[in-house]
C-alpha cells in the first residue's frame, strides 16, 4: 500500500500544528463557534448529541494492521472502547473530547493517517472497490489513481469552501462495488478501443433529499487528464452551484437544472484552458504511485485445496460461511475474506478495540498485514490462502466476526441514527437490531439469499436507503419516530432508486413489515430469482397489497434504549 | 488609513471601499473623491465618467465573474474580491480566473469576511493583499499565511504540482 514520503509527512505535521492552534484559539474564545465550525469539520470533527464525533479517513478503504492497531488504541484511550466503520470506508469515534483531538491526530500521523476533509463542504475521502487489486473481475487496478486524487484533493485551495460536500468514487472492475452512480463524481477506469487507459466520467449522482443517479459526461478521458478535467468540473460547480439552500446545493441539482449535456459542454470549455498544462499527470508519477500497489508475494498454489474442500463437505457452518463471506480472487489458490461486522446485538459496522487488535493479528498472520473497509461496513482480508480459510474461520468465529451473512438480509447498511447523530429524525440502530433478531434463523436467511437492506435515520441518507433493495428511512411525524419503506433500489451496475410502498410504520412494526415483504418475495419469486429481480419484475403493488392487508402487530424492543442495549 | 496585509507585510492603506446602502443604486450612486474601490456594477454603469479618473478600482461580489470586467481588467493596478461570508468559496475561483485566465498582475485584495484561517488558501489562488475583518487582530491573522510549507497541487502560486517539483520516492522493492 501507499507509504508517505517526507513531503506527505511534512504536510500532515503542519496540519496538526495548525489544528492544535485552532483548537487552542477556540477554547480561548479567539475563534467563535461559527468561525471554528468549518475548520473542525474539515478535520472530521462533528458535534453530536453527546460529544464530538471524529471521523478518520481510510483512503479508498485500505489500511495496514499497524494502522488498525492505532484505531484500537484510540478507541481505548480516547473513546469508549469501540469504533464505527462507515459507508464511506472511514472509521468514526463517537465519544471524543475536543481537547484530545490534536493528540489523536498525532497518533494517526505516526501511522500515516489523518482526518483531513472527512467532513465539511469540500472534496471528501476518495472511495473505491474494497476488492481493488485482487478482484477476479477487475479490469484495471484503480488504487494508484485513487491515491493520486487523494493528494490532489488534499488542501486544494480553491475548492475548500464549496456549496456543499463533494464525494468522488472510483471503480476498476466489471461489477461496480464503489456505488459510483450515487457520487458527485463517479469514475470508472476503462480501456478505449485502442486499448488505452482512461476514465468514464459520471457526475451529479447523489442521495439525500433528491436521489439522482449520475450522468455520464465523458465516455473516455485519457488518464493523463484526470486532474485537470476534475479541476474544470469543480470550478464550474464552485461558481454556479446553489448556495442559497443547502438542500439544493449539491452538484446533482446544478447538473439537473442545466442538463447534463450543457454541463458537459461547460466543463469542456473550462477544461480547454488547463488541458495539457503542468497539472497533467505524468507516466513517471503514475508508475511511482503504482509501485506501492504491486502484487504481494503470492505463493504458487493449486486452484483447489483438498483439505479446504473436505472441510466444506463435512462442516455445514463452515460451508455457509464460505458461500457468503469468501470472495473469488484473481490469483489461483487465494480468496478474499469478508469479516462481518453485522453480528446480532451489535450496531452494524461497530468493532471493539479488542476485535480491531484481533483483526490486525489475523491480517498479519494470513493476509500480508493488509485490510480493507467495505462501504457495506465490513472488513476484508484480501489475500487469504484457501488452505488457511478454515483456520481463519475458526479464529474469526471466536471473536464474533464470522457471521455468515455477507449480502444477506442481516448484512444491513445502517447509519448511527438518532442515538448519536444530531441530524437524525429517528433511531436506526435499534430497528436494525430488532430486524436482525427477527431473522435469526440462518437457513431462512440463506434461503432468502442476496438482498440489501439499507437504513438511514434521516433524509441525509448516510445509510444509503435509496439504493437498498429494501430501504428504510426514519422520519419525524409530530415529534415521534416513523419509518418509510421503499423497495427496488439497487447499487452497482444496475443502480436504481427505490420506490416508497406507502404510509410509514412505527418502530415496533418494522420487523413484521420486513417479514411480510420477504413473504411476498418467497411466494412470487421465479427459480433462482434474487429479491431485487422479483421487485423490479413485479413492481411495488403486490408488496404493498400484502404489507397493508391486515393490521401490523408491534414488536416490543427488548431493551431500555438503543445505546444501552448494546454491550461491549 | 487602515492596516492591511500586502505582500506578506502589514502596511497602511489609503483605499476606501464603496459599499452601497439599500437606497443607493449602482447607476446613480455618487462615487466619492479619492482612492475608491467601487462595486463592479457601479463601474459597469458609470464607466464613462469613472474611466476619466486614475484613483478608481473595482471589487467583485462573490456572485460575479472575472469575465464581467473583461477588457478593462488590464486598466487596473488593484482589484478586490468580496467575501460576504468566509464560508462562501466563490471568491477563490474569481481570483484564480482573474490571475490565470485574464492575466491580472496588479494587487488582488480579499475584502469582507476575511479571517486568518482562510488566508493560506486565498494566497494560493492569487490574492496578495488582505483587508482582514476590522474586529480581528491583523498581527494574529498574518500568521495564517505560513500554515503550510508544502502543497500537492497546482494553483496560481505553484505552476507545477509536487510530483513535477520534487524527487519523490517510490516503493522499495
Amino acid at each position: 500500500m501507499y507509504r508517505y514520503d517526507q513531503h506527505d509527512h511534512q504536510i500532515i505535521k503542519e496540519r496538526i500544528a495548525q489544528f492544535r492552534d485552532q483548537v487552542r484559539r477556540r477554547l480561548a474564545n479567539e475563534l467563535t463557534e461559527e468561525e471554528f465550525l468549518p475548520l473542525r469539520l474539515q478535520n472530521g470533527l462533528y458535534f453530536q448529541r453527546h460529544a464530538y464525533m471524529l471521523r478518520v479517513a481510510v483512503p479508498y478503504g485500505m489500511l495496514s494492521s499497524e494502522q488498525m492497531r492505532v484505531f484500537a488504541l484510540i478507541a481505548r484511550k480516547y473513546d469508549r472502547g469501540y469504533g464505527h466503520f462507515t459507508t464511506r470506508q472511514n472509521i468514526q469515534y463517537n465519544w471524543i473530547n475536543l481537547e484530545d483531538a490534536p493528540d489523536i491526530l498525532e497518533h494517526l500521523a505516526k501511522v500515516e493517517m489523518h482526518a483531513i476533509q472527512t467532513s465539511g463542504n469540500c472534496m471528501r475521502n476518495i472511495t473505491s472497490d474494497e476488492f481493488a487489486g485482487v478482484a477476479a473481475d477487475e479490469v484495471i487496478d484503480p488504487r494508484a489513481y485513487a491515491e493520486i486524487l487523494r493528494q490532489w484533493t488534499t488542501f486544494h485551495p480553491e475548492f475548500a469552501y464549496l456549496p456543499r460536500k463533494f464525494k468522488i468514487a472510483i471503480n476498476g472492475s466489471k461489477e461496480d462495488r464503489a456505488a459510483i452512480a450515487v457520487h458527485d463524481i463517479g469514475l470508472t477506469v476503462v480501456h478505449n478501443e485502442a486499448g488505452e487507459v482512461g476514465f468514464r466520467v459520471m457526475v451529479g449522482g447523489g442521495m439525500g433529499r433528491t436521489p439522482i443517479l449520475g450522468s455520464v459526461i465523458r465516455e473516455f478521458l485519457p488518464w493523463q487528464h484526470v486532474m485537470t478535467y476534475l479541476e474544470a468540473i469543480l470550478r464550474i460547480y464552485n461558481q454556479y452551484g446553489r448556495r442559497d439552500n443547502k438542500y439544493k446545493a449539491r452538484i446533482k441539482i446544478l447538473v439537473k437544472a442545466i442538463g447534463a449535456d450543457v454541463f458537459a459542454k461547460q466543463v469542456e470549455e473550462e477544461w480547454a484552458d488547463i488541458k495539457d498544462g503542468p497539472a497533467t499527470l505524468t507516466e513517471a508519477e503514475l508508475n511511482r504511485v503504482a509501485s506501492f500497489f504491486s502484487t504481494p508475494d503470492y505463493t504458487n498454489l493449486p486452484a483447489q485445496d483438498a483439505a479446504f474442500e473436505q472441510h466444506k463437505e463435512q462442516n455445514k457452518a463452515f460451508a455457509n460461511w464460505v458461500k457468503r463471506n469468501v470472495k473469488p480472487h484473481k490469483v489461483a489458490g487465494y480468496s478474499a475474506v469478508v469479516l462481518s461486522l453485522k453480528k446480532p446485538g451489535v450496531p452494524p459496522g461497530d468493532a471493539t478495540a479488542e476485535q480491531m487488535d484481533f483483526i490486525a493479528d489475523l491480517a498479519d498472520k494470513y493476509s500480508f498485514g493488509e485490510l480493507r473497509v467495505t462501504h457495506e461496513q465490513n472488513l476484508v482480508l484480501a489475500d487469504v490462502k484457501q488452505s488457511d480459510l478454515f483456520a481463519v474461520w475458526e479464529e474469526a468465529k471466536s471473536h464474533g466476526v464470522a457471521t455468515p451473512n455477507i449480502g444477506l438480509l442481516t448484512d444491513m447498511i445502517c447509519c448511527p441514527g438518532g442515538d448519536f447523530c444530531a441530524l437524525a429524525n429517528a433511531k436506526s440502530i435499534p430497528i436494525a437490531l430488532d430486524i436482525t433478531d427477527r431473522f435469526n434463523d440462518l437457513d431462512y436467511l440463506h434461503d432468502i439469499g442476496d438482498i440489501e437492506l439499507n437504513m438511514s435515520g434521516c433524509i441525509n441518507a448516510c445509510g444509503h436507503h435509496h439504493v437498498g433493495n429494501i430501504g428504510v428511512l426514519g422520519v419525524d411525524k409530530d415529534g415521534s419516530e416513523w419509518y418509510q419503506v421503499s423497495i427496488g433500489g439497487a447499487q452497482g451496475n444496475q443502480a436504481a432508486i427505490g420506490k416508497i410502498i406507502g404510509p410509514s410504520f412505527s418502530a415496533g412494526q418494522m420487523p413484521e413489515v420486513i417479514e411480510r415483504i420477504i413473504q411476498v418475495y418467497l411466494r412470487d419469486r421465479l427459480d433462482n430469482e434474487r429479491f431485487i429481480d422479483t421487485t423490479q419484475r413485479l413492481g411495488i403493488t403486490p408488496f404493498k397489497e400484502f404489507v397493508y392487508a391486515t393490521p401490523i402487530k408491534t414488536t416490543e424492543h427488548h431493551g431500555e434504549d438503543a445505546g444501552s442495549v448494546v454491550s461491549y | 488609513m487602515t492596516d492591511i496585509i500586502k505582500d506578506k507585510a502589514i502596511v497602511s492603506d489609503e483605499w476606501t471601499v464603496l459599499r452601497l446602502s439599500e437606497e443607493q443604486t449602482p447607476d446613480a450612486v455618487e462615487v466619492p473623491a479619492g482612492k475608491t474601490i467601487v462595486p463592479l456594477q457601479v463601474w459597469l454603469l458609470q464607466r464613462e465618467a469613472l474611466i476619466q479618473r486614475d484613483d478608481i478600482s473595482v471589487w467583485f461580489n462573490s456572485d460575479e465573474q472575472a469575465k464581467d470586467l473583461k477588457d478593462d481588467i488590464a486598466r487596473f493596478s488593484l482589484l478586490a474580491v468580496n467575501f460576504p461570508k468566509f464560508s462562501d468559496g466563490r471568491g477563490y475561483s474569481i481570483a484564480f480566473n482573474l490571475r490565470s485566465r485574464f492575466g491580472f498582475t496588479g494587487e488582488l485584495r480579499a475584502i469582507g469576511d476575511v479571517l486568518r484561517d482562510q488566508l493560506f488558501y486565498m494566497q494560493r489562488v492569487g490574492f496578495n493583499a488582505f483587508a482582514v475583518r476590522a474586529d480581528k487582530n491583523i498581527h494574529d491573522a498574518i500568521k495564517g499565511l505560513t500554515d503550510f510549507s508544502e502543497k500537492y497541487q497546482t494553483s496560481w502560486d505553484e505552476k507545477n504540482p509536487l510530483f513535477r517539483r520534487a524527487k519523490r520516492a517510490g516503493a522499495e522493492v
